[in-house]
């Protein structure tokens, strides 16, 4: 049971509970970074890597600090904290020890403290009641997810850009937003096909 | 002619740049998570934007005051924590009054947090402004976010649930889009919102198009 409901929550946070196209999150990334394949990558793995590290860190605090405490209600202050602490530490070691990924992804960790997906893996682990595993899976699941979402939306743009005539008042935006809802279309399909809670 | 002396006043132009010009939604496309994830319904919406327009009031307010004791270095840290403690406030407000709405609400309350509008006008405005106004220009960017929330609510509750506030309002034989109500729904429905203000901006100042690819 616990090794097909690992992979039952790691599939259905890609795709039956996309971040980007269920639950609607990590929009300002999204619209701004979509223009170039190159960068929607570099962008989807920082997003990976942060989402990673803050589930690993957020969960033992709140489960075996604040819950304990009963001070679960300054939640939100303590996972805002550790999500800025944790961007300026990968920050700090990616510069110092692997230069070669500064370029490949270093460089939009400062932009990830505002993510929204990032405080939201927190706050479902909470709201879902999610194990230390699960959590894991969980949180990997949805970053690659809300990549994958990226990486789709980029590559059609960079194709939309080469060859298509969009009305000036829907540039930019407003494309990227009809690409989304048909994205979000496509994905609506897969629901049913699994369910996580 | 009194009201249009009102507009060149330097309070009259914060609110028209907030509600208009620089619409937090439709102009610079900021904070659009809760905006498209909370609109299916109007009574969520509207506990939303009340939500969003106290705690970017209280905020510009704290951050204005504060501005000469924030340290330039610790100044995003500093709003981030500002930001959460009226969250938090939010968030047991509603837990206390209307634990319905922060039940459907869910993770959306927290996320205020990390709603780009609120730390942006912090940021750009509140930290180099006196209070008064900084308070104006977090009352109009709030505003001027809560009507486009409302707009869009309204479309597309009207026609994926056939209600306003829960009261049916369409004939039944009316057909009831439902992916309205989901996610493509609200990435539709922005869009075209998008679309009618920017051709509306770009025919008032048709120099000033379109913004980054």
């Amino acid at each position: 049971m616990p090794l097909s409901h690992h992979l039952l929550i790691f599939l259905g946070a890609i795709f039956t509970h996309n971040l980007a196209l269920t639950y609607i999150l990590g929009m300002c990334p999204l619209i701004a970074l979509s223009g170039h394949l190159k960068t929607a990558f570099g962008m989807g793995l920082a997003v990976i890597t942060v989402m990673l590290f803050t589930a690993l860190f957020n969960w033992p605090l709140y489960h075996l600090l604040l819950k304990p405490a009963d001070a679960s209600y300054i939640s939100y202050i303590v996972f805002i904290l550790i999500i800025a602490g944790t961007v300026q530490l990968l920050e700090i070691i990616i510069e110092n020890f692997f230069p070669r990924l500064q370029n490949a992804f270093g460089i939009y960790l400062p932009l990830i403290t505002v993510n929204c997906t990032i405080l939201a893996i927190s706050l479902f682990i909470v709201l879902r009641d999610y194990s230390f595993s699960e959590t894991l899976i969980f949180s990997l699941g949805s970053g690659v997810g809300w990549t994958l979402a990226l990486l789709i939306i980029a590559a059609i743009k960079e194709k939309l850009s080469l060859q298509s005539d969009v009305p000036s008042g829907l540039q930019g935006a407003g494309i990227t937003l009809i690409i989304a809802g048909i994205l979000a279309m496509v994905f609506l399909g897969f629901t049913g096909m699994m369910k996580i809670q | 002619m009194k009201w249009k002396k009102i507009a060149y006043t330097r309070s009259g132009r914060i609110f028209i740049n907030g509600l208009w010009k620089d619409n937090p939604v439709t102009c610079m496309v900021l904070g659009i998570c809760s905006v498209l994830a909370i609109t299916n319904r109007l009574d969520n919406t509207l506990a939303m934007s009340a939500g969003v327009i106290f705690v970017m009031v209280t905020t510009s307010l704290l951050v204005s005051w504060l501005r000469s004791f924030i340290p330039v270095r610790l100044r995003i840290l500093t709003f981030m924590l500002i930001i959460s403690t009226f969250v938090i406030c939010v968030d047991l407000f509603l837990k206390a009054f209307f634990p319905e709405i922060s039940r459907t609400l869910g993770p959306y309350v927290g996320l205020i947090i990390t709603n780009c509008i609120i730390l942006g006008r912090a940021e750009s405005f509140a930290s180099k402004n006196k209070a008064l106004y900084a308070f104006l220009d977090a009352l109009a960017v709030g505003l001027g976010y809560a009507y486009i929330l409302i707009i869009i609510a309204l479309i597309r509750e009207l026609l994926a649930y056939g209600t306003i506030f829960n009261y049916p309002l369409l004939p039944s034989f009316f057909p009831k889009m439902d992916v309205l109500g989901m996610a493509p729904g609200a990435f539709f429905v922005l869009a075209i919102v998008l679309w009618i203000y920017r051709t509306l901006q770009a025919r008032k100042h048709p120099k000033k198009s379109s913004d980054q690819g």
